[in-house]
């Protein structure tokens, strides 16, 4: 399984996804300790798709995401710091503190938002699209939503819009199987969301989202067929999230035993145990990495602790840009 | 040496040669909407532009008013200037999302790293005997909106200028072209011409009585200064152009010249522009009121189909110039 990739790129993605988890787990905590305030929703359990889908991505491609995105954010490059000192609502938050949990944006990276309206990031990826499509660059915009997003009218008409232009738009779809509380056949008739993508002429494929391999293939396979002109691209990365909505979320509506049922396909040991099995890893390396990151969440916090809060007197500040002369 | 002449044009045209104009002059703009290529745009103000420019740059859209303003906001952040043309204000609705959640809030969410210089045009407003979904003026909840300019040519010179002063922001501009507006003609002074966004405009100087207004209402209100001049009595007209951000030092300018006003919006009444108006009036010249501010507004109704019941909904002369009277009564 790992071999087509080399050691570095294998030992890569699995630091990713633990990076994701230590920083979702390290969140909850802070969160109960009232550090982080606000909504906060976790992608523990969904990590393989964020890291095997967005280094399929170049530096001038664009991301769009979801306010579960903390891992799309860490996976596209932003500092640790930078993503704590936001969820802290503190001035050297990527967003100025401005946005919070849901709302990570990095211009330098192409990583527009962090968009916590269900539906809100896919017509403006379409629309990132057609900006690269109109000046001729061979740019890609990754569009990253959940299953719920998939039943708001906006997703029929971004799909019809990017297959109607031929514009270069991944839609990365991350099913798993819930919106907030309402699982996705008690939501919609159609639950095949591929059939749905193909009906408004979007080529479609299942992934197997608990994978980072298989994610990681059909990410670059499907980068790929976008980048030379092919139009637009459905993934629906099948996946699942051990934790709750968000902070608030008794969990009524699925029982511990389909979450355990999950929990043994989690993602990170069984990519760890192939890496293991294939040579490619050691006892060692995953103590190396897992200090790494201890060392790299702790000192984010501490940025985070030590920074100022953005000065009431800048409340207004950006919400229009400076006059033009 | 003399000056060259006015043209005499229409409203309409006058938008079609400021949309040549703006596609003309810079290549990342581009115009986006229901039928304003093939069909030439619904109130024919993109007539031609298709053959000029071609699909790329003149581009029909799907009836997808969601997915296309929010295309236009991507658009706008990959580095474009794109004019999006919602066919009216009452299908804006089905965009309000992509227009408050986005346009207007990414650059403050994002800390001020992101801009969208997003242009969105919209016929507004009753008087065609269209009905209730096809006549409503919503401008005034878009003025509600930070993070957003409002704006609402109502000459023939503001339909000709104020989409290039729109192209040169950096943060959407909603302009709203008033459904009745499109046939008017009238004089073009000769250009280029510069016109400023944010500041309102006296459009017939008076002494007595401020009647504040703007789009659509103004030739009516216009027609009630005229009325009132032949009874001796000198209303002052002012033109918003600019519903967000209000240009108050103008309004209370001119407030404090008459020390009365009358607020005309073709709005409903209720939680409406007028009523902002009138408590910054409230707010800022309250001294210098020799009577109650008073408001000429839309009947708060759907806005019925038969030409006499629509007439009774919307703000007419008649009732401009009474309300104004009225105030002017009270002086001492």
């Amino acid at each position: 399984m790992t071999a087509e990739l080399d050691r570095d790129e294998a030992v890569g993605l699995l630091r990713s996804m633990l990076s994701i988890r230590r920083l979702e787990e390290k969140s909850a905590e802070l969160y109960s300790a009232g550090k982080i305030r606000g909504f906060l929703h976790l992608y523990i359990g969904e990590e393989a798709v964020a890291a095997g889908a967005i280094r399929a991505l170049t530096p001038d491609d664009a991301v769009v995401a979801t306010y579960r995105e903390h891992g799309h954010a860490l996976v596209r490059g932003m500092p640790v710091r930078a993503i704590m000192a936001e969820m802290y609502g503190k001035a050297t938050g990527c967003s100025r503190g401005r946005g919070g949990s849901m709302h990570l944006f990095d211009a330098a990276l192409r990583l527009y938002g962090g968009n916590a309206i269900v539906g809100g990031g896919l017509p403006v990826a379409v629309g990132l699209a057609l900006a690269d499509k109109l000046q001729g660059r061979p740019r890609v915009t990754a569009c990253f939503f959940g299953d719920g997003a998939t039943a708001e009218g906006v997703f029929q008409e971004s799909l019809n819009l990017a297959a109607l232009w031929q514009l270069p738009v991944l839609f990365a779809c991350e099913n798993n199987l819930y919106a907030m509380g309402t699982a996705l056949h008690r939501a919609q008739a159609q639950t095949d969301l591929c059939l749905k993508a193909r009906a408004q002429g979007v080529p479609a494929e299942v992934v197997e989202g608990m994978d980072v391999l298989a994610v990681a293939r059909a990410t670059d396979d499907a980068v790929a067929a976008i980048r030379g002109g092919g139009g637009p691209r459905f993934l629906e990365y099948r996946t699942y999230r051990f934790r709750a909505h968000s902070m608030y979320d008794p969990e009524l509506y699925r029982t511990k035993a389909e979450v355990e049922q999950w929990r043994k396909r989690d993602p990170i040991p069984a990519f760890s145990d192939s890496l293991k099995r294939d040579g490619l890893l050691t006892d060692a390396d995953v103590q190396r990495i897992e200090a790494g990151i201890a060392a790299e969440l702790d000192d984010a916090i501490r940025f985070a602790e030590e920074s100022p809060w953005e000065p009431a007197e800048n409340l207004l500040t950006d919400v229009y840009s400076p006059r033009p002369a | 040496m003399t000056a060259a002449p006015a043209t005499r044009t229409t409203y309409r045209e006058a938008i079609r040669t400021a949309l040549q104009e703006a596609l003309a002059s810079d290549p990342r703009v581009f115009l986006m909407g229901e039928d304003v290529g093939c069909y030439g745009g619904t109130y024919a103000a993109s007539k031609g532009l298709l053959e000029q420019f071609g699909p790329e740059r003149v581009r029909d859209a799907p009836l997808s008013e969601l997915a296309f303003t929010g295309a236009g906001v991507g658009a706008a952040l990959g580095g474009m200037r794109p004019i999006v043309e919602i066919m009216t204000v009452n299908f804006s609705l089905l965009a309000l999302d992509q227009i408050l959640n986005n346009a207007a809030t990414l650059r403050h969410m994002s800390g001020g790293q992101v801009s969208v210089p997003l242009v969105i045009r919209m016929a507004t407003g009753a008087g065609r005997q269209v009905a209730a979904q096809h006549s409503h003026s919503l401008e005034g909840w878009y003025a509600h909106i930070p993070g957003i300019r409002v704006v609402a040519p109502a000459t023939i010179e503001d339909a000709r200028w104020m989409l290039a002063a729109a192209l040169r922001e950096l943060d959407p501009v909603l302009i709203f072209e008033h459904a009745t507006l499109y046939g008017m003609e009238g004089d073009l002074p000769p250009g280029p011409g510069r016109v400023e966004l944010d500041r309102a405009a006296v459009r017939r100087p008076g002494t007595e009585v401020s009647l504040v207004t703007y789009g659509g209402m103004l030739g009516r209100t216009l027609e009630a200064a005229d009325r009132l001049a032949g009874e001796g009595v000198s209303a002052e007209v002012v033109d918003l152009r600019t519903l967000r951000p209000l240009d108050d030092a103008t309004i209370m300018g001119s407030v404090r010249k008459t020390h009365r006003a009358v607020i005309v919006d073709e709005g409903w009444r209720t939680g409406s522009l007028s009523a902002e108006i009138m408590a910054r009036i409230m707010e800022q010249a309250f001294y210098e009121l020799d009577a109650p501010v008073a408001r000429v507004c839309s009947a708060e109704v759907p806005i019925p189909y038969p030409r006499h019941l629509e007439e009774a909904a919307v703000p007419q002369a008649d009732a401009i110039a009474t309300a104004a009277r009225s105030l002017v009564k009270l002086r001492g």
